[in-house]
Parts: structure tokens; C-alpha cells; sequence
């Protein structure tokens, strides 16, 4: 049906901003999902941000229980979801109550009338009609009764007989679905593949879906609400095989490869918390990777059953957010004093306590790297982008294997759901991460006879040697008590301590050479100000600096993907620029590392509004801070 | 010092997945050289004793043998046998023995704890490894009280109990480690006596023979901080006519004269009674349905002037890293050995030339 001929004008464009926006039970993510999908194949760049209530069936109709998906793509690469929509489709009032402030004047509005009922209206918290009392007249409002066309089009296909009113409803997301690959050109047979395979052993549900699919995308034909389509061309990408991904995934993936690239099998020790419970999912399908998940019954048995497993010379990997990362502190501790590698990833998301468990932040970022009793350095690793999150996963687990160290990966809520292309990368690209146990007997005792020393170091790397159980002569024990500095016997001598509590120190702070150095982004050359970041703002912070650039004003960015160590040019390249801007979704913290650290006098940006920043908002701080 | 291995034929289907020591083993195999550091007269020296003693029969590769703790008195336990061990933290080994146990299937993994540890703050990972059926053993050392923070009533102290922390006497009422694993439908579960070591060893037997997590609870005398807890089962005048030896079908008969014994009353609870009586029951420790054993459980020597001590349950079902390792096996053999780029590959993707 793509190939039918257009009577309408078309008009070309850039880039889109488009967001669905319903009940929770509308099926909003998955509408979203596959417009992103038709995207992805179509060859744009894209970013998609899914916006959701912590409450999987909150209140229907109210504002409270409004699902939303916004999706940015371009005929260039992006860098962001997007500020503010162009079309805004609404499958309800308390959907157009929650996002209507987001919207410019002007834009695409789609509304379905069938929904603006006097319940649903009140529901919303609506006193009067929006449709007809002036609230929506500095848009481009098209009306459609999308309900009833939905069920029209069920009760006329063939093949979904026996589908009650309520359950022909229910499609009414792809009618939406239809009409927006309508007006953006979307390619559709994606869809329809997908819809088969989805509903396989439903065949009516699959053709009451396929047939409102149709409909809506016929219906952008025949009204005449809708004069112009868009087109948006294809971006010019680097060659290679692409595929969408979200951050999970990508970070589940980065997983396996690790565990390949490491030469360990994986075991994940993990208790469900949002919104890191989709690696959970996603590696519980692949078992035949040699991957043992395993459901704890909390988070604290989560990363012990990692640590045991590690201990036996597994890649022990333990996932969660913000609350569970409280809860497994105690554990990291230990892991410090075992030296054992172990990989705890944070997705974070809005806190403190359960916080907002759907929506982002960067507000662990002080725990990570501080938040344990003792002195207990571990690395901390951060993820930019959706993608990223599968080098960021390989990287983590060199460091903890290498180092013989826990390591916390840190993303967030944006990350985890938000997904953009990929470039997948060739197995050579990948890094050589080999793991080797200890075998041997590592010291020779007074008497001449030799014997095994398990907290003997690596001179260049401090780490000591990993020998799990089944190797002979080898046996040893190990616990949360201090060590004898080489023998690793228990010791409470107190010039011990303070030896092995500098060098679990230096171990990490060595870590500092065996990272890339800190990248200065900087086209003039003669920035004078500088924007540091880390974790998922790089888009944002990217997109805003190219704005300001254009408009011909000079700055230079760079992002931590290490924020403990830091990479070892970091004070030099603070100390370069006149000004540093630290923009941040929590109250200053990285802020806080880098003034204490390195005594600069570093400007903190920060906003805990549970969405990613925005780019026109971070153009107007850096015109500002440029400006200064 | 018998030297023996395996001589026993102390086999399971997953014990022989773990490799066997190449040659005799004595206790001195299983003495590191840490020295030995709780308090004289402890009652932990002798369960110590008894183990290292029991494990030469095992006959396993000694590498093969890992030692799991938590935090307290008895979780200096791993320090003192030369084997792998993790002395952990405060509750959790049986989660840190759980994540071991399922990636590798050649160990012997144990775990050493106390009632503060298992029962208390780490309460609730003894009960899902005991739910789960991990192929761990775990040695519950109860001794009634808080002995390394010096001197504090613990979750199975009898209620009224005065300590440092309870002046006016304790007001929790106490839970029973048997009852507990019972009620969790633990598959194996027994009890017996730190000071009887040929008692002691014949629980260890049992366990080690039983594919799946085995619950033995150890009374333990603290001579520091509470002392004399268990002397009625200890002292040769008091101990046979408070005792209640299970055997899998056997009477339960007990007493000096052995004239004593369990016998099912009319509302079906056991109770004690006489030898004679042709209501005796006879102990069946392998019945599915748990319900035998945990009558058995409430029977204290509170509540019934006797002490069951033994294997209460010893049920064969599928042990949990047994069913994880299947499933890894069924996915390889369903869908091949995992290739890693053709899972990058997989789902929608697209080139760009
Ligand atoms: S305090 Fe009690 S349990 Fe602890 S070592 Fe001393 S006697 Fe043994």
C-alpha cells in the first residue's frame, strides 16, 4: 500500500518530532516502537524517548495514566529525542491535558473525538470541551473519530469474526499507527510482518490489527483534514549493517560479548526493579550463550549470588537501580576486600527512595563512586547513548576482570528504553579481554618450598592473581577481614591496614593510564568554554553546542565515559579553558568530584525534571556562559 | 585416624559430578595452618574436629571443596580447613553459595553459620536456598545467643532470656531452625549435637548423600556466653531419656530402657507415650508430604521433655543448579552453541552502503 499514488502534496523536510500520547492501556510504547521500527528501515537517523507512569494500569483516563513516545528522526544524525513535537497525536483528553504544553504553536495536532466524552473530559480535569473552547485553536487540529472508524474497519475485514466490540477497540492504536505512516511516508510492510508474527496464534486479533493498520493509513487519503505529507529523506550514514537498538538491550548484548571477549560464562544474579529488569529479561533468552540468569529473592542475594559466581570464575553481573544499588552497598565491600571482578550496573532513575521509578536521572553518580563504608575505590563506567551501552558493558567488564575489581556501569531510565541506530560493529573491532586463572604457586617461603600467595600483586597492574576453585595446590581463603599484604592471611596489624588501604587505592587510581584520554570536541580551535559531561547528556549537550556553533559562537565539549578514575589528562583539559559549564540531571555532583579533585572553578548546570534536557535549553546556558 | 575414600559409597547423581581425590585423604588434608582462634572449650573445636574428620570419607578432590560463611563465631569456620573458602558477610552466604553452587557443578560447596546469621539477619536467603533445593549444605551452628558481639539473645534464645540487651529478659518469642526449614519444604533437614561426634558424622554422611540442600542444625555449647544450653542432651545421666534418635523406619523409642516413645494421638498430633503402646510411630523420614516431619520438629524438650535429633527429611527432587544447568543444555541443543554475531545481527537491520 506504500506504493500507491499520492494525490497530495509532498512536502520534504528535515526532521521530525512526533509523539503518541494515550491511556497506559492504549499500547502507546508499542505504536511508538514500531513507527520507530518503519524508521529504522527507511535509513533515517532517529533517537526515541518513551515517557511512561511507574503504575502498569494507573488510573484510566486521568492525566496521571498517560503513556507517551516521542520519537525525533532526521535526514542527518541527531543527537536528541527531540524538544517539542511537530505532530502530537492524542487518544484521549487527559493525553492532550499532559502533553499539550509541549507543543508549538502551529504544529499537527490529532485528536480522537471519540474520546472526548464528558467522563473522559472530566477525567482529564477538562470543565468545558478543549476541542471547542478555544484551547486548542493555535494548532492545526485534525478531528478523527478513530474509535469508531477502528471498529468500522474491524467489522468489515474478513477474518475477525467472533471479536467483540471491546476487543476490535483495542486496535485503534494501529489505525494511529496508519495514519501517521500515512502522512510520513512510512513504509509499512515491516508492520504488517510484525503484526502476523505478534498476534500468530491469534488470527483474528492479527486481522482486526492489519485492518485498522490499513484504515488509517487509507483514511489520510480520502479526509480532507490532512492537505500535506511529509517526507523526510534518508541520512547519510557511515556504510555498514544498522539495526535499532534500545540501551538495555544493547547493554544485555554488551554482556554476552564480554563474557565471549573474557572467555567466562556469564551469570547474572538479579532481583526485577525498573527500569533495569529488561536485561534481566533479554539475557534469560539466551542460555545458549553459556549465560545463567538467575531471578534472587532480593537484591542484596542478586549481587551475592554474582559474587559467588565469580569466585568460582564466572563473569559475575548484577543489575538494578538506584534503590537496589542501597541495598547491594554492603556486598560491593566485600567485593572490594575479595578483589574479585564483579559488574554491578546501575540504571538510574529518579530518587531519592523509590524516587520516580519510570523517569530518568544522573543522581547515583556520588553513591557510585563514594557511597560504600571504608575506604572502598572501585571504577565507575558511564554510558552515552543507547548504543554505547554495549561498548560501555565490554569496557566495565575489562576493568573488573583486569583489575580484579567491582565496577559500576552506570545508565539511566533514557538510555535503558530511549533507541537510536546502530552501527553494529565487526568481531575483530572488539577488544581482546582474555582472562588467564592462576595455577601455580606464586611464592617461595623461607624453608625453600613454594606456595600460593593470593593477595601477591601484579607489579604494573596491583591486581592479584584470580584462582578459583578446582585448582590444585591453590587453595586459599579469603573474607571481608583485612589481609596480610601477599599472604592474605587475616590481619589486624595497623601498618598492614594502612598499607592495603592505599594500595587498594592506587590499584584503581593506576586504572587512570589504562583509559582513553578525555576527548576535546572543539571545530574553531579557540573555545574558550568548556562543557563537561557524562552519561546520557552527551546528546543533549552535543546537539546544544552545535546550535550555538552555528549561530557562530565558539565551544568545546567533552564527556567521561570514567568517572572514577578520571582519564589522566582531565586537570589539564579543565584547566584550558576559561570557563567549565557541568550540566547535570541531579544537583551538582559530578560538579562537586571535579571542584574537590582539581580545584577548578567549574559551573554546574542542573535540572532534575525526570526527562533529558533539552536543546534549546542548554543553547541558551552555553549563550550564556559564553556570553559571561 | 581411619583413612578411607569413599568407602562408604556416599554417591549422588550430582556428587558425581564432582572429582574425586586422587589419592587417601586424612584429617590433616582438610587443617590449614591458621591457628585455631575461639574461646577454649568452645563447641565449635569439636564440630571443627568432626568435620575435618568426616571429609577424608567424602574422598573428593580437595580443590573441589568450597567452604561458604557469613559473619559471626561459627564463620571463622572456613579459615580453619584447607580448602577454597569465603569468609562473607553478615547473612549471606547462602545466596553467595547459591550463585557458586549454579555456575559450577564440580564443587562441593558448604556453608558454615549460626543462628544470628542464618536465622536472623540473613533469614530470608536460608529460606529460598532451602525452597529453591540448591545443592549446598549448610551447617547451622545454634547456639542461642549472639556470641561474637559478646553476649546478646538470638532468634532461637528461649523467650525471658536475660542478656546485655535484655535486662528485664527477652520478650521475642524464639523460632525453631528445624520447624523453619520444615515449613519451607526444605528436602533434607536433621539435627544433631556438637559433642557427639559419631552422631555428628552420621547427619554429615546423610547430608553430603542427599542431592539438594541439606539443613543440619548443630547445637552448640557457647561456654562464654551461655553456657550449659544443652546440657540436658549432653549429660550422661539426663541424656538418653531426653533424646529421640530418628531412623528412617524405626520406632521412635527412646529413653534408658528405651521404654519411651512418640506415639500418634487420637487428633493426630505425636506425642510421647509408652514402648508398648500400639500407636508407636515409626519414623519415615523419606515421605513427600512434610507433615511427619514437622510434628516431629515441635517436639522440644519444652514441649514434649524430649529432643528429636537426626535426619527429620530426606526427599529426592530435582536440585536447582541441576535445572538451571538443563536449561543451558536444552537452549544449546535447541538453538546451537550462542554466536555472538548473529545475535548482533538478529532482528531488523539495514545497510547503508
Ligand atoms: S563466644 Fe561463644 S560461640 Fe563464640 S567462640 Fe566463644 S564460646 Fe564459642
Amino acid at each position: 500500500m506504500s506504493e500507491q499514488v499520492r494525490e497530495k502534496e509532498t512536502r520534504q523536510v528535515d526532521r521530525v518530532v512526533i509523539r503518541f500520547a494515550g491511556d497506559s492501556g492504549d499500547g502507546m510504547q508499542l505504536t511508538g516502537e514500531r513507527f520507530t521500527s518503519e524508521t529504522a528501515s527507511f535509513g533515517n537517523d532517529l533517537s526515541t524517548l518513551p515517557d511512561f507512569p511507574a503504575e502498569i494500569r494507573a488510573p484510566a483516563g486521568t492525566p496521571a495514566g498517560v503513556s507517551g513516545f516521542q520519537l525525533h528522526y532526521a535526514n542527518h544524525d541527531i543527537l536528541t529525542p527531540g524538544d517539542a513535537p511537530n505532530v502530537l497525536v492524542a487518544m484521549n483528553p487527559a493525553a492532550l491535558k499532559a502533553n499539550l504544553k509541549d507543543l508549538p504553536r502551529g504544529a499537527d495536532l490529532v485528536v480522537n473525538t471519540d474520546a472526548f466524552t464528558g467522563g473522559n473530559l472530566k477525567k482529564a480535569g477538562y470543565a468545558t470541551d478543549p476541542l471547542s473552547d478555544g484551547t486548542v485553536d493555535d494548532f492545526h487540529v485534525h478531528r478523527v473519530p478513530l474509535t469508531s472508524m477502528t471498529i468500522k474497519a474491524v467489522n468489515a475485514a474478513e477474518g475477525t469474526d467472533g471479536l467483540n466490540k471491546k476487543e476490535s477497540e483495542r486496535a485503534k492504536n494501529m489505525f494511529a499507527l496508519g495514519l501517521m505512516s500515512w502522512l510520513y511516508h512510512r513504509p509499512t510492510e515491516g508492520t504488517v510482518t510484525f503484526i502476523n508474527r505478534k498476534f500468530g496464534k491469534l488470527p483474528a486479533v492479527a486481522a482486526a490489527n492489519i485492518a485498522a493498520f490499513r484504515a488509517g493509513y487509507n483514511y489520510g487519503e480520502t479526509t480532507e483534514s490532512f492537505s500535506v505529507t511529509y517526507e523526510v529523506a534518508p541520512a547519510r550514514m557511515a556504510p555498514g549493517t544498522y539495526r535499532n537498538i534500545s540501551g538495555n538491550v544493547a547493554l544485555s548484548y554488551g554482556l554476552v560479548a564480554a563474557a565471549e571477549l573474557t572467555g567466562l560464562p556469564l551469570f547474572l544474579g538479579s532481583y526485577p526493579i525498573t527500569p533495569a529488569s529488561d536485561i534481566l529479561h533479554e539475557l534469560s533468552k539466551h542460555k545458549n550463550f553459556n549465560v545463567r540468569t538467575f531471578q534472587a529473592e532480593d537484591e542484596i542475594a542478586g549481587v551475592g549470588s554474582a559474587l559467588g559466581a565469580a569466585f568460582g570464575g564466572a563473569l559475575g553481573v548484577t543489575t538494578t537501580s538506584g534503590p537496589g544499588v542501597a541495598l547491594k552497598t554492603e556486598t560491593l565491600g566485600l567485593a572490594v576486600s575479595l578483589e574479585l571482578p564483579l559488574l554491578l550496573v546501575d540504571i538510574q532513575r529518579g530518587g531519592p527512595s523509590t524516587g520516580l521509578p519510570t523517569k530518568t536521572e544522573q543522581s547515583d553518580l556520588s553513591m557510585a563512586v563514594l557511597g560504600r563504608n571504608g575506604e572502598a575505590p572501585l571504577p565507575v563506567v558511564a554510558a552515552r547513548s543507547p548504543s554505547d551501552c554495549f561498548h560501555a558493558a565490554i569496557e566495565a567488564a575489562r576493568l573488573a576482570t583486569k583489575y580484579r575489581t567491582p565496577v559500576i556501569l552506570l545508565s539511566d531510565g533514557y538510555l535503558a528504553n530511549g533507541s537510536e541506530p546502530w552501527l553494529l560493529p565487526s568481531r575483530e573491532s572488539l577488544p581482546d579481554i582474555k582472562v588467564t586463572f592462576a595455577t601455580e604457586h606464586n611464592h617461595t617461603a623461607a624453608d625453600g618450598s613454594t606456595e600460593f600467595w593470593p593477595y601477591l600483586r601484579d607489579p604494573e597492574t596491583l591486581a592479584r592473581p584470580w584462582a578459583v576453585p578446582g585448582t590444585p595446590g591453590l587453595e586459599h581463603r579469603i573474607g571481608g577481614l583485612e589481609k596480610a599484604d601477599g599472604q592474605g592471611t587475616i590481619s589486624y596489624d595497623p601498618a598492614n591496614h594502612d598499607k592495603m588501604v592505599r594500595l587498594r587505592r592506587a590499584k584503581i587510581d593506576g586504572i587512570a593510564s589504562d583509559i582513553e584520554p578525555l576527548e576535546i570536541e572543539d571545530p574553531s580551535g579557540e573555545a574558550k568554554v568548556l562543557v563537561l559531561g557524562w552519561g546520557s547528556t552527551y546528546g543533549p549537550i552535543a546537539a546544544g553546542c552545535r546550535r550555538v556553533r552555528a549561530r557562530g559562537m565558539k565551544v568545546a565539549q567533552a564527556h567521561l565515559r570514567h568517572l572514577n578514575p578520571f582519564p589522566a589528562n582531565t586537570g589539564d583539559v579543565l584547566r584550558a579553558y576559561d570557563r567549565v559549564l557541568i550540566p547535570e540531571m541531579n544537583l551538582g555532583q559530578l560538579l562537586t568530584l571535579i571542584r574537590a579533585r582539581y580545584l577548578v572553578d567549574a559551573i554546574g548546570y542542573n535540572q532534575v525534571r525526570g526527562l533529558p534536557f533539552k536543546a534549546a535549553e542548554l543553547e541558551g546556558v552555553l549563550e550564556d556562559v559564553i556570553n559571561q | 585416624m581411619t583413612v578411607t575414600t569413599n568407602v562408604d559409597g556416599i554417591s549422588n547423581r550430582l556428587l558425581d559430578l564432582v572429582p574425586a581425590a586422587g589419592s587417601p585423604q586424612t584429617r590433616k588434608d582438610f587443617t590449614s595452618d591458621q591457628e585455631v582462634r575461639w574461646c577454649p572449650g568452645c563447641g565449635d573445636y569439636a564440630i571443627l574436629a568432626t568435620v575435618q574428620g568426616f571429609l577424608p570419607e567424602l574422598g573428593l578432590a580437595r580443590e573441589n571443596v568450597v567452604f561458604i560463611s557469613g559473619i559471626g563465631c561459627s564463620s571463622r569456620f572456613p579459615y580453619y580447613v584447607d580448602t577454597y573458602g569465603m569468609h562473607s558477610i553478615h547473612g549471606r552466604a547462602p545466596a553467595i553459595a547459591t550463585g557458586l553452587a549454579v555456575s559450577r557443578p564440580d564443587l562441593s560447596v558448604w556453608v558454615v553459620t549460626g543462628d544470628g546469621d542464618a536465622l536472623s539477619i540473613g533469614g530470608n536467603h536460608l529460606l529460598h536456598a532451602l525452597r529453591r533445593n540448591v545443592n549446598v549444605k549448610i551447617l547451622l551452628f545454634n547456639n542461642q545467643i549472639y556470641g561474637l558481639t559478646k553476649g546478646q539473645y538470638s532468634p532461637t534464645s528461649e523467650q525471658g532470656k536475660i542478656t546485655k540487651s535484655t535486662p528485664m529478659g527477652s520478650l521475642d518469642r524464639p523460632y525453631n531452625p528445624v520447624s523453619l526449614a520444615l515449613g519451607a519444604e526444605a528436602t533434607f533437614v536433621a539435627r544433631s549435637v556438637d559433642s557427639d561426634r559419631a552422631h555428628l558424622t552420621s547427619v554429615l554422611r546423610a547430608a553430603a548423600k542427599h542431592p539438594g540442600t541439606a539443613l543440619v542444625e548443630i547445637f552448640q555449647n557457647c561456654n562464654i556466653f551461655n553456657d550449659g544450653a544443652f546440657d540436658q542432651l549432653k549429660d550422661r545421666t539426663t541424656r538418653e531419656d531426653h533424646t529421640l534418635r530418628l531412623n528412617h523406619g524405626e520406632p521412635l523409642v527412646f529413653g534408658v530402657d528405651s521404654d519411651r516413645a512418640i506415639i500418634r494421638a487420637a487428633d493426630g498430633s505425636l506425642a510421647v507415650g509408652a514402648a508398648t503402646d500400639p500407636a508407636v510411630v515409626v519414623h519415615d523420614a523419606r515421605a513427600t508430604d512434610p507433615t511427619h516431619a514437622f510434628a516431629l520438629s515441635r517436639l522440644t524438650g519444652d514441649s514434649a521433655d524430649v529432643t528429636p535429633i537426626g535426619v527429620f527429611r530426606d526427599v529426592d527432587v530435582p536440585a536447582y543448579d541441576e535445572l538451571v544447568n538443563n536449561q543451558v543444555t536444552e537452549a544449546t541443543d535447541r538453538f546451537g552453541d550462542g554466536d555472538l554475531m548473529a545475535l548482533l545481527n538478529s532482528g531488523d537491520t539495514w545497510s547503508v552502503d
